[in-house]
């Protein structure tokens, strides 16, 4: 098996630097993780090693992949290495595949392309590369399409067209960011015992130092076009020396320095045995349309001052029971009750002042807000509820006043959200939510699409917000470790209903209900990763 | 980014937008093209090299010349005469046939989307396939049924016409818009449908919607050329640039120029349009102040 070598490459894109003297290699059966935050370049070393560079693209140095250099190779000897000598899993496997075509034929056409396979031949090849890859023919069967999978199960597909054709070198961006966390550490798994097996490199490229510590036997962690330090994982995060990688150790595990949150304090919302139908479109013309329960019967209660986390993969219902707690989708069963007062049947002006007591703040910073609006219309757009009642000027004095709280100046007000930075936006979401002093808070994802420095200053805002003005937050999280830094009381969801409830602190160390226990053991933890790897070093 | 916070970016003051559209090329290209031909059409209503209806029929089928700039068509009126009055009877027909199109159009497709899933929205569209389903030629000659051929009934069947179109690219367009989270963060906001609408849907259209107009204002003077030929638009004598080209056809091969020149006055003002469209698109989009 070939070693992929790539030295001091040179990347410019339009004349705009990117990467500056990259070195990093990838030895046979060996696995190389390469670490980095939104924009540091890890991406773009691997599609210059792939030769998928965007035009305008100039590279200088090697790329050296059994002794040839890469960089020289012209386009149809590159497309003879793509998938045949070197396979790619991409981060989000519903676009990484055809959705009009079965996922036995996507894995068979790198047999017919590469080998030359007729049809019959390289789909019972490609049978079995996807029982290699954990599905067999018997469960799910290849005549399946990619929109009938979990995205799990998708991935695994993926990664069985990277693998197909047993590569020399794997390279996988991002592979389980888009996936749960149950899923994640099966993905993972699968991904490393598959280039064991063969013998192959596996280029890993994270943002997620728990991954990359986990799975990785050499560490290079980049920055701006960069790497910085770079070397072994068994003694890397004991010996690393340059201030970045501390610091992006330091803000993967950082918790907010909290005070517990005041007992005995009065109830702010209070969900009791909340149900959320959906109606599904016919199946017939005159079938009774069947109909989903996302949210079954959840109850639960948040106090004054407290911060509740509630955690669940996705489609267990989270997001949905958040929007009835807005108040944006009726409930079917039960009732949510703000301060008391259900949002059902209210009349519009007992509907504003009911809206006025929670806001929300979204997972996607762009998204979130309309993009032809400025800052401060978008701060101040939650005043609304306030009509007829502020004075003149007073909406800017609140909206300036909103920015600072979150560490923006006034002088943002003018400004459009493109060009704010991710942080800065979610800083702008967070002003939005607190300009009307709401009584409860619902935190929807906030720090996932956040890198992990910008997300430690985001939670430290937000615990800083709730000690000086006494906020109280529903936090929707996938991650633990975030509500772990950031919860008092921890409610666990799957499938529509809760099945664990407790203090952050006690659920997670000592879960009860398996699915929690599942959820807490699949979780990759960082300092127990680095852990077990000591512990395995010195059994050694 | 790092520039972002040296200069507040306040597009839609008026002194600021000003510059930035003399600096965007494709704005100042259209809108010189758009100017010419507005101040030829306003040209001809007061004057005209001559009389674009007079007959001469001695003087016919003149080249080019010093008296006649662009020659004489085979009746011996002056082809520019006809070329600047022809300019207000299509740029008319076309613009207020868009008027009509969007002002009907853009409301019934955005209502259609406000209230999507509940049976409202169907109703407006399924409606809209069926005049989709009707030419404007149909159109027109049922208007003349009722009211007789004229310049205002060719207006209106376009007008009809360009009605479907806008609903369904306005309904298109923002359907996915409120799925976004801002428009969520408007309804927590307490913002009812008809403001989330004006305020977050109908501007993050314009693009779209200002495309969709420059291609309908030129299949306009097309259409308008088309009913123009068949007697259903504008009347003869008065000049169209549609009856001009209809009526060179037949002398394709004698005189090419007669139907060369409303040929090129009809790209030239649609290029022109075009141009002058996708300016004002981008000028709109506050992301691409930056840029300019």
């Amino acid at each position: 098996m070939p070693d992929l070598t790539i030295e001091n490459l040179e990347l410019e894109i339009h004349g705009i630097p990117v990467l500056r003297g990259v070195s990093v290699e990838v030895r046979p059966g060996r696995v190389t993780g390469l670490v980095g935050e939104s924009g540091s370049g890890k991406s773009m070393t691997s599609l210059a090693a792939m030769r998928l560079l965007p035009r305008g693209s100039v590279t200088r140095g090697r790329i050296d992949f059994g002794g040839r250099d890469l960089l020289g190779l012209g386009e149809p000897e590159m497309c003879r290495v793509r998938g045949r000598e070197i396979g790619m899993v991409f981060q989000e496997p519903m676009t990484a595949l055809n959705p009009l075509r079965t996922i036995g034929d996507q894995v068979a056409e790198g047999f017919r392309l590469h080998l030359g396979l007729g049809r019959d031949e390289a789909r019972e090849r490609a049978r079995l590369v996807l029982e290699r890859v954990g599905m067999p023919a018997s469960r799910v069967p290849p005549t399946r399409y990619p929109h009938e999978l979990s995205g799990g199960q998708r991935q695994r597909v993926v990664i069985g067209m990277a693998v197909a054709l047993s590569p020399g070198l794997v390279i996988a961006d991002e592979p389980t960011t888009a996936l749960d966390v149950t899923t994640q550490a099966q993905v993972l798994r699968l991904l490393r015992d598959l280039v064991a097996q063969d013998g192959a490199g596996l280029l890993l490229i994270s943002h997620d130092l728990a991954v990359i510590g986990a799975m990785a036997d050499e560490i290079a962690v980049m920055r701006r076009g960069e790497i910085v330090e770079q070397g072994p994982a068994a003694s890397f995060f004991r010996s690393m020396r340059h201030p970045y990688s501390r610091a992006l150790l330091a803000a993967s595990s950082h918790a907010p320095a909290r005070e517990p949150s005041p007992a005995g304090a009065e109830t702010v919302l209070d969900v009791d045995g909340a149900v959320r139908d959906y109606t599904l479109p016919r199946t017939r013309l005159f079938a009774p349309a069947p109909r989903l329960r996302a949210v079954d019967g959840v109850s639960f209660a948040v106090r004054r001052g407290e911060s509740v986390g509630l955690v669940g993969e996705s489609g267990c219902g989270k997001s949905t029971l958040a929007r009835a707690i807005l108040g944006l989708e009726p409930v079917q069963g039960g009732a949510i009750r703000l301060m008391g007062e259900s949002i059902a049947g209210l009349a519009a002006e007992a509907r504003r002042r009911f809206r006025r007591r929670v806001q929300i703040v979204f997972q996607d910073p762009f998204g979130s807000f309309d993009p032809r609006h400025t800052a401060g219309r978008i701060v101040g757009e939650p005043l609304h509820l306030l009509r007829g009642e502020l004075a003149a000027g007073e909406r800017e004095a609140r909206v300036a006043a909103a920015l600072e709280e979150v560490g923006l100046s006034a002088a943002d007000a003018a400004r459009y959200p493109h060009e704010f930075s991710g942080g800065q936006r979610q800083r702008l979401a967070i002003a939005r939510a607190l300009i009307t002093r709401p009584d409860l808070i619902v935190l929807d994802e906030p720090v996932s699409a956040l890198d992990v420095s910008i997300r430690a200053q985001v939670l430290d805002l937000l615990a800083g917000l709730q000690a000086r003005m006494g906020l109280t937050y529903l936090f929707i999280s996938h991650d633990l470790g975030v509500v772990r830094a950031i919860t008092d009381r921890v409610l666990v969801m799957q499938k529509g209903r809760v099945v664990e409830e407790g203090p952050t602190q006690d659920v997670l160390d000592r879960p009860s209900h398996p699915y929690t226990k599942e959820l807490v053991a699949s979780a990759l933890h960082l300092a127990e990763t680095l852990a077990d790897r000591a512990a395995s070093q010195a059994a050694d | 980014m790092s520039a972002a916070g040296n200069e507040p970016a306040l597009s839609w003051r008026p002194e600021r937008f000003a510059s930035r559209a003399l600096r965007h090329p494709s704005f100042v290209a259209g809108m010189a093209v758009a100017a010419v031909v507005a101040l030829m059409a306003a040209l001809s209503l007061v004057w005209t090299p001559y009389d674009p209806t007079a007959i001469d029929i001695p003087g016919k089928l003149r080249p080019p010349s010093l008296e006649h700039w662009l020659g004489t068509d085979q009746y011996g009126r002056d082809t520019l005469s006809m070329i600047m009055r022809g300019a207000v009877t299509s740029i008319a027909v076309s613009f207020v046939a868009i008027g009509i199109g969007a002002g009907v159009g853009v409301p019934l497709g955005l209502l259609a989307a406000q209230q999507r899933g509940g049976g409202v929205d169907q109703a407006i569209m399924r409606v809209n396939d069926f005049i989709f389903a009707f030419p404007a030629l149909l159109i027109a000659i049922l208007l003349r049924e009722l009211f007789g051929p004229g310049t205002l009934n060719a207006m209106i069947a376009i007008g009809v016409f360009n009605v479907p179109v806008f609903a369904r690219v306005a309904y298109g367009a923002a359907l996915p818009l409120w799925t976004r989270d801002f428009v969520m963060a408007a309804r927590t906001s307490g913002k009812g449908p008809t403001l989330i609408t004006v305020e977050h849907i109908l501007p993050n259209l314009v693009g779209v919607l200002i495309v969709q107009a420059t291609i309908q204002l030129s299949l306009g003077i097309l259409a308008e050329a088309a009913l123009s030929y068949i007697g259903l638009g504008v009347q003869p004598p008065n000049p169209s640039w549609g009856r001009m080209l209809n009526e060179a056809q037949t002398l394709m091969a004698l005189a090419p120029r007669l139907a060369l020149i409303p040929g090129f006055a009809i790209i030239a003002t649609v290029l022109g349009l075009n141009l002058l469209g996708d300016g004002l698109r981008d000028l709109a989009d506050p992301r691409l102040a930056r840029e300019r």
